[in-house]
């Protein structure tokens, strides 16, 4: 990728303060401080329903092995077996950053957790886990952000406290609180003099001037944080045969990781993330401590030790939750995968985080004990856990969270502790 | 604004002269339209489904035979192999697919098969579909989409792409003659158990995104019912026991299909092999929950994000009335007030503004490079929506601050490239009529190059919306 102007890396700069875009009126004169001290949250959401019975593989449970059989993975100890968490519990053996951080005191693991959802559509499955009711529709926000838009403007930054890590916002964090979105594609070469004018050209549709404004205040953030460097143009990504003869590669994941490290470490930069990552839909040939699902984990894995590494001095004061829309079946089906379920597992990973514990109420899996005599049942509510991470790290009342943000949740209770004080 | 909203709304975008082509008659131009097959617009010669798959199969035991083999240099000449028989394949089909959109003279025919496209959406990045990315929009739809919805479903669901990105084709029947067989087997070699039996991901991906919609009235029950009656559903080929049927077609594989009746949403299907699942279809096809599922579909792709219920109402009525007869149901959708309503546009998705630009510069791509890196940079990289539901079809989801940025980039790279001969007030005028607002033409006029001022009027809000 060529570059036409040699003054790059300040045209955002120069943009900001020119005199035709603060004319305009498009764009906000925003100082950028650094915020330091509060609390950093990244929301991992995987999509497709991971199985929980392979990533915490129940071990000990007497009936796991004849039910997910050729996916199970062993215990402890045996050849390719789980890395240790208790007695009942382990991580697959691709998780071994979140094993280390589980020893280190940063990890909490749960299981048999479920967001209200109990059907089994992908889709309508991932509206719940990201609106925060109980039912599919009914919201066009996220309960992310109706969290961020309860807080108290920070006064040293920008409005925009929370950034999608895609080049578009994901239910989630949808809402009346501003966010930005940036994709770990980068956007060099755009002529300074034709984004000015089109700031002129929005100046009388507000919908598109708020979305110009977003953008080059991002842009700038990514300069200051000299994020683009290591992450490919995409006329140079892998040509799309790579990706789908292989499963997609890990560095695409680190890549979106890194790309929100680099925007919270810089000036004013978003203090909460939301990432993506597909893929999880295992229906066939999930493969057990080798094999597909065991590629993406470590992807999942690997992407985790990058955001830690690059958050660098913030990691102690983050937390990372990783989420999914609901579980598998516990039994392996006809075609050497599992079908959509309902109880799943959940991370809570962080220098923040008050881990080396796993919070299961674990209710086996015999056949007495299953949903529907095919799912784990899930016995802990997912915004139980959301609710306190939200109250206990982000500061948001409590009030608030039972009314607002998880309307019709008095039954998910928050847990207590999960975070440091 | 009636021409502009036929040609933009319900096409893909205008090329010059095409608003003067529709303004006699918008409607009619639409209704037109609605006749027979849509084949591409282009003569580029595709690789039917069967040959690439088939291609595909052979690469692929090559290199798993390597591997067994432990031959690295070997494996590696085997993994090239495999992607030479879906790369070229899986770009030619972009290619042709943007080529078909700039040129169309059925432009809302065009709109219609992307429609059912991103409906019945495979994504190209479960690698067995790969190079399959565009043949059930080509083989299974595009002759489809002016006949009966029932037709159409059965063609796309008997097709192998979809069988294969849904896992169907190894699905089977617990008490099927091959899992009897090989459970037989398995006891008498004391070999480790594998257990065989029903995948449930095409039954329920068919009732919850192709027909009923997730509200439509089905249990886990008639998933797993349902499952049970398309077992069977396979994809010919195959060596040994397993041989069967023409190669990389749909194949019914009797010995595979769970025997007996079955019941399903409480009506009781007799065993009548393929036909059992024919039977399914046909009766979902004519289900009140299909109609509105499909109605609210296509008058959220065609006038609204929030679908105004009236309209939805009519057009589901006309899908009922009519046994599904698309023909009917587009001419209930093009009869619609809401549509026609100037002021109520939708933001173009990252294709909508792609295929419009070619159309409103009247170029078209000829290199498959140019069109996959278009759509990689501007996050929709063709036929791979990342999962069976297809593109999201509401603004909200192609709104991100970033993805406008890109759209900027993007823009400004096609003007560079197209600027030579160019007359950029021209242009607003050819392809937005009325739509083109003064302070555009204005700023266009103002601009400090044509190749400024055509990424001006091609990121100019009333251009990025339809």
């Amino acid at each position: 990728m060529h570059r036409q102007y040699p003054i790059m890396t300040n045209r955002r700069r120069f943009l900001l303060g020119s005199g035709a875009l603060a004319a305009s009126a498009a764009l906000p004169n925003v100082l950028f401080a650094r915020t330091g001290g509060s609390s950093r949250l990244v929301v991992v959401i995987l999509r497709g329903a991971l199985d929980g019975l392979a990533a915490v593989p129940p071990y000990a449970d007497p009936n796991y092995a004849s039910l997910h059989r050729e996916l199970a993975i062993a215990a402890p100890g045996a050849p390719d077996g789980a890395l240790a968490l208790n007695n009942t519990f382990g991580l697959h053996p691709s998780l071994g950053f979140l094993h280390e951080r589980y020893t280190a005191g940063e990890l909490i693991v749960f299981n048999a957790v479920a967001s209200p959802y109990r059907d089994r559509s992908h889709f309508d499955g991932q509206n719940v886990l990201e609106n925060g009711l109980t039912k599919p529709t009914g919201a066009a926000d996220g309960w992310l952000n109706r969290a961020l838009a309860a807080l108290p403007r920070r006064a040293d930054g920008p409005g925009e406290r929370a950034v999608a890590i895609s080049q578009n916002v994901p239910l989630i964090l949808r809402g009346e609180a501003a966010v930005i979105s940036k994709s770990p594609q980068t956007t060099p070469d755009i002529d300074e003099e034709l984004l000015m004018r089109l700031a002129d050209l929005y100046s009388s549709d507000d919908w598109f001037s708020a979305r110009l404004s977003e953008a080059v205040q991002t842009e700038k953030m990514v300069d200051d944080a000299g994020a683009m460097t290591p992450v490919k143009d995409s006329a140079q990504a892998a040509p799309a045969a790579e990706a789908a003869v292989k499963p997609a590669p890990p560095d695409r994941v680190s890549a979106v990781a890194h790309m929100a490290a680099s925007l919270m470490r810089s000036d004013g930069g978003p203090e909460v993330a939301v990432i993506e990552a597909s893929g999880w839909d295992t229906h066939a040939n999930q493969g057990g401590a080798k094999g597909a699902l065991a590629q993406r984990l470590a992807g999942l894995d690997k992407a985790l030790r990058s955001l830690s590494d690059e958050l660098g001095p913030l990691w102690p004061q983050t937390a990372v939750l990783v989420v999914t829309e609901f579980g598998r079946t516990a039994a392996v089906n006809g075609t050497r995968g599992t079908d959509h379920g309902t109880g799943g597992c959940a991370f809570l990973v962080g220098g923040a985080v008050r881990g080396g514990r796993v919070i299961a109420d674990w209710p086996g899996l015999s056949r007495a004990a299953l949903l529907d005599n095919r799912d784990l049942k899930p016995t802990l509510d997912l915004r139980s856990v959301f609710k306190t991470v939200l109250d206990e790290h982000m500061h948001v009342d409590a009030n608030t969270l039972a009314k607002r943000v998880f309307p019709d949740s008095s039954g998910a209770r928050p847990l207590q502790g999960l975070v440091r004080a | 604004m009636q021409t502009e909203i036929a040609v933009l709304r319900f096409g893909l975008g205008a090329r010059p002269g095409d608003l003067a082509a529709a303004a006699s008659d918008p409607r009619g131009w639409l209704t037109a339209q609605i006749k027979g097959a849509v084949p591409l617009a282009v003569n580029t010669p595709l690789t039917p489904s069967d040959q690439i798959f088939t291609a595909y199969v052979a690469a692929r035991d090559e290199q798993q035979q390597m591997r067994r083999e432990a031959s690295a240099t070997d494996a590696k000449v085997a993994f090239n192999a495999v992607r030479e028989a879906y790369q070229p394949q899986y770009r030619a089909q972009v290619l042709a697919r943007a080529q078909s959109a700039a040129l169309t003279d059925r432009p809302f025919a065009e709109r219609l098969v992307h429609f059912w496209s991103n409906h019945f959406a495979i994504s190209a990045d479960k690698g067995v579909v790969f190079g399959l990315a565009g043949t059930v929009e080509n083989e299974a739809i595009r002759p489809h989409i002016s006949g009966r919805f029932v037709e159409l479903l059965t063609a796309v669901e008997q097709h192998p792409a979809m069988i294969a990105f849904l896992d169907n084709q190894f699905s089977m029947g617990k008490d099927s003659e091959a899992a009897r067989f090989v459970a037989r087997r398995q006891l008498a070699a004391a070999a480790p158990q594998r257990q065989f039996g029903i995948n449930e991901n095409l039954a329920r991906e068919i009732l919850e995104l192709h027909t009923l919609g997730v509200n439509g009235g089905y249990t886990q029950t008639d998933v797993t019912s349902f499952a049970e009656i398309i077992t069977g559903w396979s994809i010919g080929g195959g060596k040994g026991r397993l041989a069967g049927g023409a190669p990389g077609r749909f194949c019914f594989r009797e010995n595979m299909h769970e025997p007996g009746a079955k019941t399903f949403r409480g009506k009781t299907y007799y065993e009548q092999g393929q036909r059992q699942g024919e039977a399914v279809l046909a009766d979902l096809s004519g289900s009140p929950a299909t109609a509105h599922f499909i109605a609210t579909k296509l008058v959220r792709h065609f006038i609204a994000d929030d679908p105004p219920p009236a309209a939805v109402e009519r057009v589901a009525r006309a899908f009922l009335k009519t046994g599904g007869y698309l023909p009917q149901v587009y001419a209930a959708l093009i009869a619609s007030p809401e549509a026609w309503d100037a002021d109520s546009r939708k933001f173009k998705t990252p294709e909508d503004f792609v295929f419009s630009t070619l159309r409103s510069l009247n170029v078209a791509p000829n290199q498959p490079e140019e069109v996959v890196r278009t759509f990689d940079l501007l996050g929709q990289r063709q036929y791979t929506p990342g999962s069976p539901a297809g593109w999201p079809d509401t603004s909200k989801s192609w709104d991100g601050s970033d993805a406008l940025m890109h759209r900027v980039l993007w823009a400004s790279r096609v003007a560079a490239k197209y600027e030579r001969g160019m007359d950029p007030v021209e242009l607003a005028s050819s392809s937005l009529g009325n739509y083109a607002r003064p302070e555009t033409v204005t700023a266009l006029k103002r601009a400090s190059s044509p190749a400024q001022a055509l990424a001006l009027l091609l990121m100019s809000p009333e251009f990025q919306r339809r």
